[in-house]
C-alpha cells in the first residue's frame, strides 16, 4: 500500500494525520459552507452586517420562502420529468447498441464504437445551431421533448461506450452454449444479456442522472418558459429576481443541490464504479 | 474484418451461424441492434456537426427563412474579432490550469489513501462537489468572491490584506472563474487516483521499500508509472472540460467584465443566441471544435490501440 499506512506511525504522527484531514477538508468544503450558513440567515441579520457570525436567528424559513414565493417547486418537477425518461432511453438503445459492438464482428464495429465514443467529447456549441433549428422546426421548441430528446441521444454515446466495455467482460462461452441450444440472438440478449447486466446498468443510471440533472447549456438553449424550465436554468433566473438576497440565493442553489447529492450519498457505490470504469485497467 | 466461416465457434465474439452470413455477405443482427441507437445519435449529434460546418458559410440571423451564402467570410471576421483572441487566449489558460486537476487530485488520493476510521465518508466529501451543477458552483463561489461581504475578502482582512473583487477584475477573473471550475474537476481527478491507487502491485512497494525507495523517490519511479490508466483518463477528460466548460463563466461573469472571462463557448452563444449571428457563431463552433478534435483524435487513437492488444 501507498502511501505507507498510518497506523504503522508513531501515535503524535497519527494524530497529526487526523488533525490535517479535519483543516483540509474544512479548507476544502468552506465555499459551501458559507452558503449553508448563508441560508438560514435573517435578513435583519445580512442588513447589521452579521454574515459570518453565528445567525442571531435560525431562519429555515428562508427554504420555504424560496417554495412559496417562486416556481422552484415546478422548476424540479420539470427537471424529474426530462431527466428520467432520458436517461431510461439512453440506456436502453445503449444496452442494445453496447450488445452489438462487443458480441458481433462485422464490418464497421470499430467505426460505430469510435462515433459513439468521439461524437461524446464534441463541444456542445458545434451541435447547438442545427440541434436548436430542429427544435423549432418541428415545434419541439420550448417543450419537455425538446430536451428529452437531446439529452437521451447525446448520453446514448457514453453509454453505448460503457456497455460495450461492461458486455465485453462477460464470458463468450455463455452466449455459445445458449446458440448451441438453438436460442437466436434476440432471445440471448434478452435472457441471458440482460439480467446479468443489473449491477452496471444501476452504476450507468446513477451518473447520467447527475449529468442531465445538471445540464444548464442545453436547458439555456431549448426552453424559456417557467413552465418547462429545469432547476438550472430556474435557479440562474431567480438569481436575477433576488439581486443581492443572499440568504435566498443561498437556500435556493441548496434545494438545486440536494436530489444529485442524496443521490450520490445513497448509491456511491454504483456512481463511483460507473465513473471509474476503465480507468484501472 | 468477417472472418471465415469455419471459425466460428473458435473466435470468441462471433454470432451468426456460418450458413446466413454466406447468403447476404452482410451480417444484419448486429446492425438491428445497433440501428436506434446510431440513428439518434447520429441525427442529434453527427449531422449536426456537419451542418455547423456548412451553416458557418452563410451569414443568418437564425429567424429569416432565407440565408446569405458569404464564403469564408465568418471567419475573415472572426480573426479579426478582439473578443475571439481574448476569448482564445482565455480557453488557454483554462486548458493550462485545469491540469492542475490532476496534479492537485493525485496528491488529495495519496493523503486519503489510508484505511483509518470514517475513511469513507471523508473521501466523499471531498468528492461530492463532483456532483453539483455549474450552477451552483458558480453561484456558490460568487458569494464567496463577493467583494463587500464575502467570505475570501473576511479571510484576507483577518490577515490584514487589502479587499480584492476578483470577478470584476479583468486580470483575476479568469483564474477565479478557473479556480471554482478546479474545484470539481480535482474531485473527480482524486476519484480516478483512488482507484488506480487500489490497483498498484503492493509487491513491487515492497521490494522497492526493500531497496530503500522512500517518500517521492517511491512516487516517482514506482507508484506514477503504475498510474498511467488513471492519469491518461484524468488529462483526457481535464482537457477536454477545459475546452467545454461554459456554465460558470455564463454564471458568475458573463463573460465580463468588459468580456475579458470569455471563453469561446460563451463567445459562441452569446453571438448566436443574443446577437443573432448564427453563422458567426457556428463559424466559431467549429473553430473550438477543430481545437478540440486534436483531443479527440488522441484519445481514439490511444483507445484503438489499447483495443488491439
Amino acid at each position: 500500500m501507498f502511501p505507507a499506512p498510518i497506523q504503522e506511525a508513531s501515535a503524535p504522527k497519527r494524530y497529526a494525520y487526523y488533525a490535517a484531514i479535519a483543516i483540509v477538508l474544512t479548507f476544502w468544503l468552506l465555499p459551501l459552507l458559507a452558503v449553508l450558513l448563508t441560508s438560514v440567515r435573517s435578513l435583519e441579520d445580512l442588513n447589521a452586517g452579521n454574515y459570518w457570525g453565528l445567525p442571531k436567528e435560525w431562519k429555515f424559513s428562508n427554504y420555504a420562502e424560496v417554495f412559496q414565493s417562486t416556481p422552484m417547486l415546478r422548476y424540479m418537477l420539470n427537471t424529474v420529468i426530462i431527466t428520467l425518461p432520458a436517461v431510461v432511453g439512453a440506456i436502453a438503445l445503449a444496452t442494445l447498441a453496447g450488445y452489438a459492438l462487443a458480441k458481433f464482428r462485422f464490418r464497421g464495429n470499430l467505426l460505430m464504437f469510435c462515433m459513439f465514443v468521439g461524437g461524446n467529447f464534441v463541444p456542445f456549441q458545434i451541435l447547438m445551431v442545427p440541434v436548436r433549428n430542429m427544435a423549432v422546426r418541428t415545434g419541439l421548441y420550448d417543450t419537455y421533448w425538446a430536451l428529452i430528446l437531446f439529452h437521451l441521444a447525446f448520453q446514448t454515446g457514453f453509454c453505448a461506450l460503457f456497455m460495450r466495455n461492461f458486455i465485453s467482460t462477460l464470458p463468450d462461452a455463455l452466449l455459445e452454449s445458449a446458440r448451441v441450444e438453438g436460442a437466436n440472438e434476440f432471445r440471448i440478449f434478452w435472457s441471458i444479456i440482460l439480467p446479468l447486466m443489473r449491477p452496471a446498468l444501476a452504476a450507468l443510471a446513477v451518473l447520467i442522472f447527475t449529468f442531465i440533472w445538471n445540464d444548464y447549456f442545453w436547458a439555456l438553449v431549448m426552453v424559456q418558459s417557467d413552465a418547462v424550465k429545469p432547476v438550472t436554468t430556474g435557479l440562474s433566473a431567480l438569481r436575477g429576481e433576488w439581486v443581492a438576497s443572499w440568504q435566498l440565493i443561498s437556500a435556493g442553489s441548496i434545494i438545486a443541490a440536494v436530489p444529485p447529492v442524496a443521490m450520490f450519498f445513497i448509491l456511491q457505490r454504483q456512481f463511483i464504479s460507473g465513473l471509474t470504469l476503465g480507468a484501472v485497467k | 474484418m468477417n472472418s471465415p466461416p469455419q471459425s466460428v465457434s473458435l473466435q470468441p465474439g462471433i454470432a451468426l451461424p456460418a450458413k446466413r452470413r454466406r447468403l447476404t455477405g452482410i451480417n444484419l443482427v448486429p446492425w438491428i441492434f445497433l440501428a436506434p441507437a446510431v440513428i439518434v445519435f447520429a441525427t442529434y449529434v453527427v449531422i449536426p456537426i456537419f451542418q455547423s460546418f456548412w451553416l458557418s458559410l452563410y451569414d443568418w440571423d437564425g429567424l429569416s427563412p432565407s440565408k446569405k451564402f458569404i464564403g469564408l467570410s465568418n471567419y475573415a471576421a472572426l480573426f479579426q474579432d478582439d473578443q475571439f483572441w481574448t476569448s482564445l487566449k482565455n480557453n488557454v489558460y483554462w486548458l493550462v490550469l485545469f491540469l492542475l486537476g490532476p496534479v492537485i487530485g493525485l496528491a488529495i488520493a495519496i493523503f486519503l489513501n489510508q484505511k483509518v476510521y470514517a475513511m469513507r465518508i471523508v473521501k466523499s466529501l471531498f468528492f461530492f462537489p463532483f456532483v453539483l451543477s455549474g450552477v451552483v458552483i458558480g453561484l456558490v463561489f460568487s458569494w464567496f468572491y463577493e467583494p463587500a461581504h464575502g467570505l475570501l475578502n473576511t479571510i484576507l482582512g483577518a490577515f490584514g490584506l487589502p479587499s480584492i473583487s476578483p470577478l470584476s477584475d479583468e486580470n483575476l477573473v479568469t483564474p477565479a472563474i478557473i479556480a471554482a471550475g478546479l474545484w470539481p474537476q480535482i474531485a473527480y481527478c482524486m476519484i480516478l487516483y483512488l482507484t488506480g491507487l487500489t490497483a498498484v502491485d503492493p509487491e513491487q512497494i515492497e521490494a522497492a521499500r526493500i531497496d530503500g525507495a522512500r517518500g517521492m523517490k517511491m512516487l516517482w519511479h514506482v507508484i506514477i508509472p503504475q498510474l498511467r490508466p488513471a492519469t491518461f483518463i484524468a488529462v483526457v477528460v481535464t482537457t477536454i472540460g477545459a475546452l467545454r466548460s461554459f456554465d460558470l463563466v455564463q454564471v458568475m461573469t458573463d463573460g465580463g467584465p468588459f468580456g475579458s472571462s470569455s471563453i469561446l463557448a460563451y463567445f459562441m452563444f452569446q453571438q448566436s443566441i443574443t446577437n443573432f449571428r448564427m453563422g458567426y457563431g457556428a463559424a466559431i463552433a467549429v473553430v473550438l471544435f477543430l481545437i478540440m478534435s486534436v483531443f479527440i483524435a488522441f484519445f481514439l487513437r490511444h483507445m484503438i490501440r489499447s483495443e488491439r492488444s
